[in-house]
């Protein structure tokens, strides 16, 4: 007998209803495509959301926000997690002279969070909490956490690119480090001078 | 207050920061009691979403107590239990009208190809999460809603993401009586959807993973065939195989842009950052639904392209479905099936953490450690 696709009929071999019934609690209950929460995929119900507005009021701080120009307006409301400063904010706003559909918008902006972080990471020195990469990579979960049983003889496949974090964490202390030392002995060397 | 927040790819830390403040007449301030860690928030941790700024505080799944609301706020007062969806969105745009939620117009300046996302970088609208002792939240008239008496916290947690966006993957299948479903990626989306499936009427459901653990879960809470991709060297022979050479009624995609398999979409999509995350899941989806079936996408990729094996889903005439989920959309059916007992949540959480340990917390699950599948974060003991 050929194989399925090569003749008309279904695959033989899935149970009856009655059986999945009797071994899924919940079987079927959703059978219908039609009686679904997401059938039709839009349904017009403004009504029905909650909302009391037409058009919501318009948050304060509008000012200098940044906003993608796809976008024709501000849009009311927005979030005010990080607000953009210093170089890695002047290179973001750059990034949203492009629109989303640019990758020069998205590479500018993977940037400038590179920067920021770089950034971030030298000033902590200067505070009473400068970055642990120990605790903040929270890599001490390898030992609290089984790290070495976990991996082991599992077979795990993300196993082969794994080791690749800590040079992706790592790196950039590495040439920041190797910055500083040819910064520091240009100093020591004009000194001499 | 206290809160998590990212200090560079791989590296968060909690800190205290300023309380957030009522900023537009609808908000209103959260004090979470427990909050979630998403295989989203992995694509942050990596450094993969564009305008994530240091100083960002995550977290997109959280339930809490209302501490304050703004002077129009009408459905909430101080002192009710809410869960909050994971989208920001305003109920009253061109899309919120028609109930596309989570691709809301009113709440995300910084880009249009997405809606608004609590906790989730600046191109998602730059809001702080929940992964804090407290959180603004934006229209509360429209997302929170108040806690059933009845219901689970932790499942309450549940319904804010994960659940609801397993839920709506399957969904997103159109799924008919007897079809065979494919669910690649057996953490918490890809275990809801495998378990969503069978109660749209799915024949057989096959869940497909490298972790061992996670494929024991598929079985048990899921009911469904597993396949350990890692043991075959083709996994998409494997599926035409299983299903008589047809392929895969439905297949969907609970993986997304960690997706593993391929060293180079590894190096190239989450190391390198040179693609919006590595396709293989999606590709392998594409590979082994039949022609004709349905591709249903949740799990997530970022804004910059990613190299998908566009010409076979043409070829084979297939349905690629996909969105970030409306996640309120799904509750009242979601309701009612955890009050009948057809859908359990909280049987897929494996860890509940302080918020100081949350820098561990992240570790393990991006490192898929200690046999963690969901984590959840108690912010506030309450
Ligand atoms: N659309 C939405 O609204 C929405 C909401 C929540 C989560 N998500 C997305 O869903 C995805 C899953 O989230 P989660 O919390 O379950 O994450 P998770 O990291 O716990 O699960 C992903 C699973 O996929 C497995 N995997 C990796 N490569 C695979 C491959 N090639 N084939 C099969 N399995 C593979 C991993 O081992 C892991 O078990 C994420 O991409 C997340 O961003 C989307
Ligand atoms: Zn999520
Ligand atoms: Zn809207």
């Amino acid at each position: 007998m050929p194989s399925t696709p090569y003749i008309a009929n279904k695959p033989k071999d899935i149970p009856t209803p009655e059986a999945l019934r009797a071994r899924i609690p919940g079987w079927g209950v959703d059978l219908d495509p039609k009686d679904r929460p997401s059938y039709p995929r839009e349904v017009f119900d403004p009504a029905g959301t909650g909302a009391h507005w037409d058009y919501p009021d318009e948050q304060q701080g509008r000012e200098g926000r940044e906003r993608s120009i796809e976008h024709g307006q501000l849009t009311p409301v927005f979030g005010t997690s990080a607000p953009l400063k210093g170089v890695s904010g002047s290179i973001r706003r750059y990034a949203y002279r492009y629109g989303e559909g640019r990758a020069a918008h998205w590479l500018i902006l993977l940037l400038g969070d590179r920067v920021d972080a770089w950034g971030a990471h030298a000033k902590s020195f200067a505070t009473l909490r400068p970055d642990n990469p120990i605790t903040e990579t929270g890599v001490l979960a390898e030992g609290r956490r089984h790290g070495i049983a976990s991996r082991v003889g599992k077979r795990r496949v993300d196993v082969n690119h794994q080791w690749l974090d800590p040079i992706v964490v790592g790196g950039p202390w590495v040439a920041a480090t190797a910055g500083a030392v040819l910064v520091a002995r240009a100093i020591v060397r004009r000194a001499r001078h | 207050m206290k809160a998590m927040v990212y200090r560079g790819p791989y590296k968060i830390r909690v800190e205290e920061k300023p309380m957030p403040k009522i900023e537009h007449p609808n908000d209103a301030i959260i004090r979470v009691t427990t909050a979630a860690i998403c295989g989203s928030d992995l694509h942050l941790y990596h450094g993969l979403m564009p305008d994530t700024r240091i100083g960002h505080t995550f977290g997109h799944e959280f339930i809490g107590v209302v501490e304050e609301v703004g002077p129009s706020v009408q459905n909430l007062q101080r002192g009710d239990r809410v869960m909050v969806p994971f989208n920001v969105y305003c109920g009253s745009c061109y899309y919120c009208a028609r109930g596309l939620y989570s691709n809301c117009h009113n709440v995300n300046p910084n880009a249009t190809a997405v809606g608004g996302i609590y906790g989730y970088s600046h191109t998602t609208g730059g809001y702080d999460g929940g992964q804090a002792e407290f959180v603004r939240v934006p229209f509360a008239d429209v997302g929170p809603t108040i806690i059933p008496d009845w219901m689970d916290s932790e499942d309450a947690v549940l319904l804010t993401d994960a659940l609801a966006t397993g839920y709506f993957g399957a969904q997103l299948g159109d799924i008919v009586e007897g079809d065979t479903v494919v669910v690649f990626g057996a953490g918490p989306v890809g275990l809801y959807a495998a378990k969503s499936a069978w109660l749209m009427g799915a024949g057989r459901v096959i869940v497909i993973d490298h972790l061992e653990y996670r494929l024991e879960k598929a079985r048990t809470f899921a009911h469904a065939e597993t396949f350990n991709f890692a043991e075959y060297d083709d996994i998409i022979v494997e599926m035409k195989k299983t299903t008589d050479y047809l392929g895969a009624d439905v297949v969907i995609d609970a993986v997304g842009a960690e997706s593993d398999g391929n060293f180079i979409q590894q190096v190239t999509g989450t190391k390198l950052k040179l693609q919006g995350g590595s396709a293989i899941a999606l590709n392998w989806a594409i590979d082994s639904v039949r022609k004709g079936g349905t591709v249903a996408v949740v799990g997530a990729y970022g804004p910059i392209f990613s190299a998908v094996k566009f010409g076979d889903a043409l070829n084979k005439g297939l349905t690629l479905r996909m969105n970030q989920t409306p996640v309120k959309r799904q509750w009242p059916r979601l309701f009612e099936h955890i009050q009948n007992g057809y859908l359990k949540p909280n049987d897929i959480v494996t860890h509940r953490i302080p918020l100081e340990d949350i820098a561990e917390g992240y570790h393990m699950f991006s490192a898929k450690l200690d046999n963690c599948i969901k984590t959840l974060v108690i912010a506030n003991p309450s």
